[in-house]
């Protein structure tokens, strides 16, 4: 029940196309039991249909269609699992360089030739404002010590965008992980996507490195939250709806008692609970994506119960899929595994429930 | 200026004037104007308020001007909600006229009826009540056995309808009434209107566990119907009774908690609990259950937005009125669980013979009818599963 513009429909159905051809589920799967890392060529032809700059201007190479855009994109990728760095390099990081001024590197992050991922955590739980790694101020740069974790897309990343604490309150710094100091682990992460703890012992840092410092740094950093939490969201409602779909369809299809599961009570008033939370989902998570692209007071609101609530029902799709799929839902040539590792990670990623309930709840003094 | 600006600036002008100082204040139930033939006014204000608003036709905007609407877009709609909203303005006038009859009369009546009931509605001249549910007939509605035989120039209407939300209040029934008894069950019921004060026609309020009455069983003892006021043609009240639902559906789904009369669990909980040195509930756990709650409330409320911007754009409804009144009516029995858990014990102090509406154990009882009255909640989960899901 949404209402999308002829553009919209065409960029929803131009992504769906491509990720159908280039990125369905298989080729996550392939790439779990080759343990390839990202796949350049398809990065590569992803930013020349231009999604690796939709959040970018087009001084930068970019499209700007806004994070409306990049959300129809994001959920036809939690359909099929699709990975990419579109998130963590195309999205987040673009606003992050936007903000900041860096056409630079927001020039190749937008044809694909740079990935630059995010270093932002440093807890088990997503907590970007404990941040333990200082950069202190050393001739015309700085010297960069701490450690990061569960860096998304960090393994082979380009650059790395990292938060540090500096005299002057927060830094947002562009680093070379090639640098001295500097030591990249790669992790094999439960949904066999690319990620990496990053540590950094005295890297020293030129000034060109310094992207923003203090309230700009601040801002830069809220902005690219904000969009990254909306469009993750986006891929955790594309997850859900795959789910549901795929489920309503066996249970049209599987017969015990000498009929069809899909004439079961139980299994379709629980069916149809699910679309109903898939319903609300799609609302919120299409209402921080709007107020986002429109600078509405409400977008930092909006884009946390988003992810919060698109991560709870994430949880349940992938739940109810199994359950109601019955034994062969357990196994691993079934795809709903991979669905629920996915739901669990992006859950994860950015901040759950109880972290944006907890923002919320500070935010209302209570 | 664009047109819709210049509407913006004329509507909040208008309101600024017109709008009586009392009626800008937050209502509970008790402040509902129903309007009807013997509604006796709380206020001058409520009165006033109603004649100016009804006399732009801005108790029921949308409606054509000769309904006793004032024809308005659905842009031009929102911004007379939103400039209302923006002071604070009560609505002048509901009813079951407006949520219900009115969009079935718009769709199915003839124009001789849409002339007639109409403009009553909007000026909160009649008020209305719906005679659907009976002692068997429930969540199987189409089983009603309530007979409309066929004398000549009128039907003569025999049965009984229960859980008839204000009929001893009301002045007029939409009634659905079994009137081709050898027809197939979904093809025999026709959709009448009657006077509530026409011969054989008696209420019996019935108490709720809320304390209130507002409910009665409803007897009809040869009651006689004139032919012409039938909506759609004999047999087909089904069709029309299930469209009149979508909109229940919605309104119910839809009733923020203004009409409710409820209080904010936010502040409820920090009165009744406290806070912490770090400025926390001082109750860690139900802290946790309300941040979850009110997750949930505010994607719901990006939902309502976006089905009111669904119909603005002419969308019918249809079966998503199932979603919204089985998400919002689950939600609201949520609220005020955790309202009488916030508020502990200081909550429990009620009055069963002189309870007020607005009280939280009151609000709490009331809730719980949400989601039984116009459909339960599986019925609407069979409705979903069917219609959009295809399961069966
Ligand atoms: C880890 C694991 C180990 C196992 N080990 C063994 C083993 O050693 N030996 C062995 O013989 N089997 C084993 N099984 C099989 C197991 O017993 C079956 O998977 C189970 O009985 C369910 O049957 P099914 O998988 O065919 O699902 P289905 O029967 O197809 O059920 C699919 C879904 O429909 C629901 N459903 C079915 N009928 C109804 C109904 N009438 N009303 C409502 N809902 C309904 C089910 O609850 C389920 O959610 C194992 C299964 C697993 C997952
Ligand atoms: C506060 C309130 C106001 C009301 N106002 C009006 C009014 O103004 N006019 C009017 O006509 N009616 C009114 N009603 C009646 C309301 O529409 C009915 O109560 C409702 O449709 C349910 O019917 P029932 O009470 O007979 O329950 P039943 O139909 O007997 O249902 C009992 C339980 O069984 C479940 N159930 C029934 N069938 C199925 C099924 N096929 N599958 C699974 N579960 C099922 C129901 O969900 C419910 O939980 C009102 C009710 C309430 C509570």
């Amino acid at each position: 029940m949404r209402l999308l513009s002829e553009e919209q429909t065409m960029i929803r159905d131009m992504a769906a196309g491509f990720l159908e051809e280039k990125a369905p589920v298989d080729a996550l799967r392939k790439q779990r039991d080759n343990d390839g890392g990202y796949d350049r060529a398809l990065t590569g032809e992803m930013a020349e249909m231009g999604w690796f700059g939709m959040l970018l201007e087009e001084e930068a190479g970019g499209v700007d269609m806004g994070a409306e855009a990049a959300g129809l994109v994001a959920e036809e990728m939690g359909r099929r699992l699709s990975a990419s760095p579109f998130l963590s390099s195309g999205v987040m990081s673009a606003v992050t360089l936007r903000a900041t001024g860096r056409t630079d590197w927001a020039a190749k992050v937008a044809e694909g030739s740079a990935v630059v991922a995010m270093a932002i955590d440093e807890r088990v739980k997503h907590r970007p404002d404990a941040i333990a790694t200082t950069a202190a101020k050393s001739g015309n740069g700085f010297v960069l010590n701490g450690a990061k974790r569960f860096v998304t897309d960090g393994a082979g990343a380009d650059r790395v965008i990292v938060t540090a604490i500096t005299e002057d309150g927060l830094g947002l710094f562009l680093v070379d992980p090639q640098l001295d100091g500097a030591e990249t682990r790669d992790l094999k992460t439960v949904d066999s996507r690319n990620a990496a703890d990053l540590r950094f012992d005295n890297v020293q840092l030129d000034g060109a490195a310094l992207l923003a410092l203090g309230d700009a740094a601040q801002e830069a950093l809220d902005g690219a939250l904000r969009v990254g939490r909306s469009v993750a969201s986006a891929e955790l409602v594309g997850v859900s709806k795959e789910m549901a779909d795929r489920t309503s369809a066996y249970l049209k299809e599987r017969k015990q008692f000498g009929m069809a599961l899909s004439s079961f009570q139980a299994l379709q008033h629980r069916a149809a609970d699910l679309y109903t939370q898939i319903q609300t989902t799609d609302a919120v998570v299409a209402a921080a994506l709007q107020a986002i692209d429109t600078g509405h007071d409400d977008a930092e609101l909006l884009s946390r119960v988003a992810k919060a609530k698109a991560g709870k029902t994430a949880s349940l799709a992938v739940r109810e899929a199994l359950q109601m799929h019955g034994g062969i839902g357990m196994t691993d040539a079934l795809d709903i595994g991979l669905f629920m590792k996915k739901a669990r990670a992006c859950a994860e990623y950015l901040g759950d429930g109880e972290c944006h309930g907890d923002w919320l709840l500070r935010q209302r003094g209570l | 200026m664009t047109d819709l600006q210049e509407f913006r600036a004329a509507i909040r002008a208008w309101l600024e004037e017109n709008c009586p100082e009392e009626m800008r204040q937050p209502m509970s139930e008790a402040d509902v104007c129903w309007g009807g033939r013997n509604w006796e006014f709380h206020s001058d204000a409520q009165r006033i308020w109603l004649e100016r608003m009804a006399a732009r036709g801005w108790t029921v905007p949308t409606w054509p001007k000769d309904c006793g609407g004032a024809g308005l877009s659905g842009d031009q709609d929102r911004i007379l909600k939103e400039e209302m909203t923006r002071i604070s303005a009560r609505p002048p006038l509901q009813s079951f006229g407006i949520w219900m009859l009115g969009p079935a009369l718009l769709a199915f009546g003839t124009e001789a009826q849409k002339q007639h009931y109409l403009p009553q509605i909007a000026r909160g001249e009649v008020r209305w009540c719906q005679g659907y549910s009976e002692p068997g007939a429930g969540s199987d509605l189409a089983s009603l056995q309530t007979k409309g035989v066929d004398c000549g120039d009128h039907f003569e209407v025999s049965g009984q309808k229960i859980w008839t939300s204000y009929a001893d209040k009301a002045d007029w029934i939409f009634c659905l009434v079994r009137t081709e008894p050898e027809a197939p069950k979904h093809k025999g019921i026709s959709f009448l209107l009657f006077d509530m004060t026409s011969e054989g026609v008696t209420t019996k309020p019935i108490q709720l566990i809320s304390g209130s009455s507002p409910f009665c069983e409803t007897f009809f003892d040869n009651v006689k119907v004139p032919k012409a006021q039938i909506v759609g043609e004999r047999g087909t009240g089904w069709t029309i009774a299930k469209y009149l639902l979508t909109h229940e559906r919605e309104m119910i789904g839809a009733t923020d908690s203004a009409l409710f009369g409820s209080d904010d669990l936010v502040e409820v909980a920090r009165e009744a609990l406290g806070v912490d040195e770090q400025e926390r509930l001082d109750d860690p756990i139900l802290r946790g259950r309300i941040a979850d709650f009110l997750i949930d409330e505010i994607a719901f409320d990006a939902e309502l937005a976006r089905a009111k911007s669904w119909i603005r754009a002419g969308q019918q409804l249809g079966a998503e009125s199932a979603t919204l009144k089985y998400t919002g009516t689950e939600l609201n029995k949520r609220r005020q669980e955790l309202i009488m858990a916030a508020g502990g014990l200081a909550a429990l102090e009620w009055d069963f013979a002189n309870a007020a509406g607005d009280e939280k154990a009151s609000l709490w009882l009331r809730s719980k009818g949400n989601s039984i009255e116009g459909g339960t909640s599986e019925v609407m989960l069979s409705i979903l599963s069917k219609a959009v899901l295809e399961l069966g």
